[in-house]
Parts: structure tokens; sequence; C-alpha cells
């Protein structure tokens, strides 16, 4: 039987009759006044619009989005939301972002060196943002056992968040469906640990390396073995790289893959025969990526437990730069447009492309619209060391040396990770913090603390705007790169987690680790 | 026992008998025969001696056999796949050997530990009273008086320990009774080192042994185990660790003890 409320007393009509008559006001003390003008630009220091007039009243992020829109004469399909930061050039200071609520705006420029706000010109920085927006997630929707040993490894297919391959220890990787949170395909052959799965850029094949000194090709719509095993390094493989798409010729991709045996090979994929080997480095390599400028088939960056990076001509397998700084190991390796090349033509929310010329055409421009700076292709890498820091270089621009040290972290640095927009840099630790920096100067941004234990991994949404890092003290962590705070904390896993990765259109984070079972987390 | 090596002067002088290497053969190939002669026909001690020497024979011949077949199981399981995989970023590393399991079981078994703080080795010593521990000794010129005593065990007296006045002195720790070092056993490392003793923390059955530094069974004393190199969290070396005497140091002569870890 439900319960009756009892209607309402006298006392409490008579307060709803008067708070229907009163019109309500702002309390005028509250409300910041006066205004001030603004220029917009964008990344490049490029005005995108006249300088306005913007009251202190209205500026928060939204508003401001949505006059830098009109004044663009976007409209209401195009409109694109913006991040702002503001840039004053009197004390050459950037605030990161706005502040939540705009009455603080006046004090905070204040504490960063401008007296007169009303009387300044101030730059805004408007940082287009993804147009979809990927929730955090925050549920475990799948536990799905199958190994028989650790998860080393795990990666989405590019096409789709229904696919994740897991490599574990059991010597197998594993597809799985993770719409149904269901096993999918079992990979048999390799005779050691699975280290690395990597699936190629198109989402047709998948490239697994083995502590057995192999790496195999599988084709993920059946399971099968690609018939080519390939042998030749001496030593367990450690890392891989897929060919950028765009690069491809003729529907023959190249792999590129490093190991312990201090040497990386290039495969030609269809006929599984080695290309070049590329030898040079003293000690076992960490990373291998393929970037897709400094050549017509972009260049080869191998990391290396030797404290040097070196940069390799993949056609002609010679060394190109060698470049030098760290002081110990290093153990990652990140470029500014890891995330386009690793997804080729494959672009969330709109259509596939048809034939392999639109494709090859669709990676090609959307690798361009990240590599972008004022008109010519810049990738930016990032390496990771054991010495605590990182280096931020771009041989193409500035050679052998390096941009800048970025130094803040107070143990070894496991991993680093550009956004799939480029605008920003998370490492992690064993210090047990993630910290964001800015990958235009290697200006610190921004701690996140939380973990209790040293963070092994992390991984950007496809939106930029969330983070998932994977830690030894069980857990994942989402964090949100606005506030830089957290936004979910997600336990659940029984031991350490080895490997995370965010699905391409941010549906699903798939983890895994040492407790054997893969986990899938959705929103 | 001989003087000098005069065996060897002798064989590098003249060199071996012609016939040394037959005879070393031919007493091998007896020496079954001799084994079997002797087991049947010593009797006494002798026989006694030899049953002794054979058993400790055999035990070392079986450890021996079961180490053999133990390697041979390790040949045949040598491509099993090694028990824990780690990604390639943790490769090549050492000092990950402590999982986050264990770090967790450590925690627990450390809150565990917190609750009984005195858990110790030996959780019940044997209460020691005023009459066994104390002699009393009569003083005065007629011997009439008696307040003083001497203490019956073996103490621990600190390094700068200045008599007072004998005359007003109420215990007497024997200086034959006294004690600098004890061997002390980690339980966990399976080592004993010889450590000095730095003071007596906690005696069991009254505080006032306590502060004389009586050193009996189950008494809790401070060691210097700064030879051990063990390291607290932030990586300081440990210098005084306690420790629980496990023997009786009046029947035994040493102080043994075990760590508390």
């Amino acid at each position: 039987m439900a319960t009756v409320v009892p209607p309402p007393s006298k006392r409490q009509r008579r307060e709803a009759l008067e708070r229907t008559q009163v019109q309500h006001q702002d309390d005028p003390s509250t409300q910041v006044q006066g205004s001030f003008r603004t220029r917009f630009i964008d990344g490049d220091g490029q005005q995108l619009a006249d300088v306005v007039e913007v009251n202190f009243a209205d500026a928060t992020e939204k508003n401001m989005s949505q006059l830098l829109n009109t004044l663009l004469q976007n409209d209401k399909e195009d409109a694109v939301p913006y991040r702002f930061k503001i840039l004053i050039s009197e004390s050459n200071k950037v605030i990161n972002s706005l502040p939540a609520s705009p009455a603080e705006l006046p004090e905070l420029l204040k504490a960063h060196g401008l007296t007169s706000p009303a009387e300044a010109i101030l730059s805004f920085v408007a940082e287009p943002q993804a147009v979809f927006k990927v929730n955090a997630v925050s549920r475990l929707s799948h536990r799905i056992p199958g190994h028989g040993q650790p998860i080393l490894c795990a990666q989405f297919s590019p096409a789709t968040s229904g696919l994740l391959a897991t490599g574990s220890g059991d010597q197998t990787a594993r597809i799985w469906d993770t719409v149904t949170g269901t096993p999918k395909f079992t990979l048999k052959g390799h005779t050691g640990a699975v280290i690395v799965v990597s699936w190629s850029p198109d989402g047709e094949l998948l490239a697994t390396c083995s502590m057995d000194q192999t790496a195999r090709l599988w084709n993920p719509r059946t399971g099968d073995s690609v018939n080519k095993v390939l042998k030749g390094h001496l030593k367990d493989i450690r890392a891989l790289a897929w060919q950028p798409y765009h690069l491809w010729s003729e529907n023959t991709p190249y792999l590129a893959t490093a190991g312990k045996d201090t040497t990386c090979r290039i495969w030609n994929v269809n006929t599984g025969l080695t290309e070049h080997i590329l030898s040079g480095h003293t000690a076992a390599i960490s990373c291998v990526k393929w970037g897709g400028t400094g050549g017509e088939k972009g260049t080869i960056i191998t990391a290396s437990h030797d404290k040097t990076l070196r940069i390799w001509d993949p056609v002609k397998g010679v060394l190109l730069h060698n470049l030098k700084g760290h002081a110990h190991w290093v153990n990652s390796l990140a470029l500014s447009t890891d995330y386009v090349l690793r997804t080729g033509f494959f672009e969330p929310g709109t259509q596939v492309p048809a034939t392999p010329e639109e494709k090859k055409q669709k990676a090609k421009e959307r690798f361009e619209k990240v590599a972008n700076v004022k008109g010519t292709l810049v990738e930016t890498m990032v390496s990771a060391s054991d010495d605590f820091t990182m280096y931020l270089w771009n041989p193409v621009q500035s050679k052998d040396k390096p941009i800048t040290r970025m130094l803040g972290h107070q143990k070894m640095v496991n991993h680093v990770a550009f956004s799939p927009d480029g605008r920003l840099i998370a490492s992690v630790s064993w210090d047990n913090h993630t910290k964001i920096w800015n990958p235009k100067d290697g200006a610190f941004i921004a701690t996140l603390r939380g973990h209790v234990a040293p963070i092994y991994l992390c991984a950007f949404s496809a939106d930029s705007r969330l983070l998932v890092t994977a830690s030894k003290d069980t857990t994942l962590k989402v964090w949100n790169l606005k506030t830089f705070q957290l936004a979910r904390d997600l336990p659940g896993h029984e031991d350490e987690v080895y490997a995370v990765d965010w699905s391409v259109d941010g549906q699903r984070v798939g983890s895994g680790g040492k407790d054997k079972a893969v986990r899938l987390w959705a929103n | 026992m001989p003087q000098n090596e005069y065996m060897e002067r002798w064989r590098r002088l003249h060199g071996r008998r012609l016939d040394q290497e037959e005879r070393i053969r031919k007493r091998q190939a007896r020496q079954g025969h001799k084994e079997s002669k002797d087991a049947q026909n010593l009797r006494g001690l002798a026989a006694k001696l030899r049953a002794e020497k054979r058993r400790v024979e055999k035990i070392q011949m079986k450890k021996k056999i079961k180490a053999f077949e133990e390697r041979d199981i390790k040949l045949q399981g040598e491509s099993e796949a090694p028990k824990d995989a780690v990604p390639a970023y943790l490769l090549d590393r050492d000092g990950n050997a402590q999982t986050a399991k264990g770090l967790s079981s450590a925690i627990k078994q450390r809150r565990a530990e917190k609750a009984a703080r005195f858990s110790v080795p030996l959780p019940k010593v044997r209460g020691i009273s005023e009459e066994e521990m104390f002699r009393v000794v009569k003083t005065g010129k007629t011997q009439r008086k008696s307040w003083k005593r001497m203490i019956t065990k073996p103490t621990f007296v600190g390094e700068g320990f200045t008599r007072q006045n004998p005359k007003q002195e109420r215990f007497i720790r024997p200086s034959g009774l006294r004690y600098k070092t004890a061997h002390v056993s980690h339980p966990e490392l399976g080592i004993t080192i010889k450590a000095p003793i730095i003071s007596v923390k906690k005696h069991p059955s009254d505080p006032l042994y306590t502060r004389l530094g009586v050193l009996s069974k189950g008494c809790i004393i401070e060691v210097n185990t700064s030879e051990l190199g063990m390291t607290t969290t932030s990586g300081k070396i440990v210098f005084g660790r306690y420790a629980q005497i496990t023997n009786n140091p009046e029947n035994d002569g040493t102080v043994n003890a075990v760590l508390l870890v």
C-alpha cells in the first residue's frame, strides 16, 4: 500500500505562494562586473577571428566555445566544442583551463600577472575537441576466463570495438568477442609467451610476437595462421610495428620487429621474408615505431636499453639519426601520430571508404590532419626512460638534439603516450603518479595521483578527454583530462594489471593481467 | 704425527713404486670382499664404529641417488613454459619478485602482527622466583646483615657500566656470568650470526630482572644486527633488532636467540 503524503500545511502553502509571486533576482554582489577583450588564436598562434568584447560574467567554456563557433560562422552541424587556454603575453604565462565559475576569472588573471584585465586583450588559444564524446567506463561488463597464464598484452581491433586480441604466457593469443563477452578464436602456434599482439591498421591481419624468437601472422576473421612464421631473430622479440597504412604499396604491408638480440628486422608480410636487418644497437630494443614522416616510406624509430634512440630509413635500411641523451634504459616511445597510424582509415562515426584508393586517401588525410603544424608534416616523439626523465624529440627539425627534457617523475617512467589529437602527453611511472605534459614545449601540466603502486600502462580515449591507467595495485583508474581529477576507479582485478587498451570508438576498455582473466569495462 | 713432509720428499726423490697403480687397482677390487668380511666378523667396539661409519655413508649415498633422480626429472620437463610470464616492460628487470598478491599478504601479516605485537617464538616461559635468582650474601662485621644479593644467572652488563661503591652495592652481578654477545638466528633467512647484545628489553618474570639485565630463556634482548644488512622500508640499515633467548644460558654457557621479525 502506497504511503499517502499528508496535505501541505497552511504555512507551507503560504510560502509556496510567495515563491511564485516574487521574482527571483541574482544577487548583484556575486556577479562579476566588467568585460574584457579577447582574441581567439589557434595552437600555432594564427588569429581565428576579430577581437571581440566579452563580459566576465559570461566567460564560461561553453559560452566561449559557442561564441567562437558563431564568429567562425559554423552552423549547428559543423559546431566544434573548443577547449581554451589563456595566453598572457605580458608575463608569458599560460592558464591551462578556464575556471569552473566565471567569477574566479579576474582573480586568476591577477594571479598570473595581469593587473588590469579589462584593458588588455586576452589571447584565447582555442583547441578543437573531438565532436563525439566518450563516456567514462564505469562498470565491469564481462570477465572472461580462458587464458592459462598471465595476460601480457591486449589490443582492440582498429575496425571495431567488438574484437579484442590478447596475448598470454600460456603461449597462445586469443581473440574475444567483446559484445557478447565470449572467446572467439584461440591462436595456437607459438612455443613461448606471446609478448605483443598488434592489429594491422586495416584490421585484416593480426601480428603476434613471442619469447620463442618468432613472429606470426593470423587472420582475425577465421582465427587461422596466415601460413608464414617470421623466423630470424636470435632472441625473443619484444616489439612490433606495422607500416602506416597510407604508405602501403600495392597491398604489400611491411612489418618491423625488434627484440633482445639488438636488431630490428623489416619483413614483407606477403612473402614472409626479411627485407632489412637494422643492426647497431648494443642492447635489447624495448620499443619500435614506424612513423609516417621523414621519407617516402616513413621512418623506423627504435628505442633501446643501450640508452639511445635510432632512426632508420626502412627503404635502404640505413641509420639516419642516433639520438643520445638518456642516462639509462629507454623504456617507451610514443609518436604524436600513434593513434592515426594505428587506426588507418577507420574514423569513429564515419563510413569506411569502399575502395583501396579511397581508404589510402582517407588514411593519408587523417595522418596529415594530426601531423600538420603550420603547413608542414611534423611528428613529435617522446621517449621515457629509467633515468626518471623523458625527452621530447623532433628529428626532422632539430636533428639529434632533443627539444626539451621533461623532469618531474621520481622513479622510472614505464610508459608514455600521446593523446589521439596530439595535444597531450601522458607518462606513467613507478612512483605511482601519472603526469600530463604539453607536447609543444614539454611543459608540465598536471599530476594525476591516486594509484598506490607502480603504474604500468595508460591508454587515451579516442576523444582525448579521458585517460585510463593500469597499475600494479590491481586497479584501473579513469581520469578526466579537463579537470585532471579521478573520474572513475575501477577495482575488480585480483592481481597486477599488465595490459590495458581503450577501443577505437571509445565504447569499451579491455584489460588483462596476472589473474589470467580478460576484463571488459563499459559505460 | 709425521714430522715434515718426508713421504712427499721421498716420492720427489725416487718416484713411486713401479707396481703402485697395480696395487691400487687390486686394493679397490678387493674392497667389496673386505667390507663383507668385516661386516660378518667384526665384534665389539670395532663393529659399532664400522656400523656407524656405514650408516653415515649410506645416508650420503641415498642423498646422492635422490639428487641424480631429481636432475633427470628436470631434464624431461624442460620445455615447459616458465611459471610467471611477465610483459615486455618487466623483462630483464630484477626486483619485481614481490608480487601484488605477496605484497597484500605481507600487509595482512603485518596487521596480524600488530594485533599480537608480543607474540614471540617462545610464548610460555617458566617463571623464576627470587629465591632461585638471588643468593643472599651476608655482610657486616659479624655477618648479621643480609640485604646483599648475588645473581645466580647470567647477566648482560652494559658497555659503560661502572660499579657503585662495593660496600653499598645491593645486587652483585658476577663477572664470570656476564655475556656480551648472542648467537642470533634469522628464522626466514636461516642464518645465524654472532651479534653483540645491546640491551635486555624485557624479562618475562619480573621488571626487576629486566633492569638487572638477567639473561634467561624467553627473555627479549636487543641485538646489533647491522651485519645482516637488513633495511627498513625507507632504505636505512636496521641497527638494533629484538630477539628472544631460546636456550638456558646458565646451563649451556652461551646465549642463543631468535630474531623477532
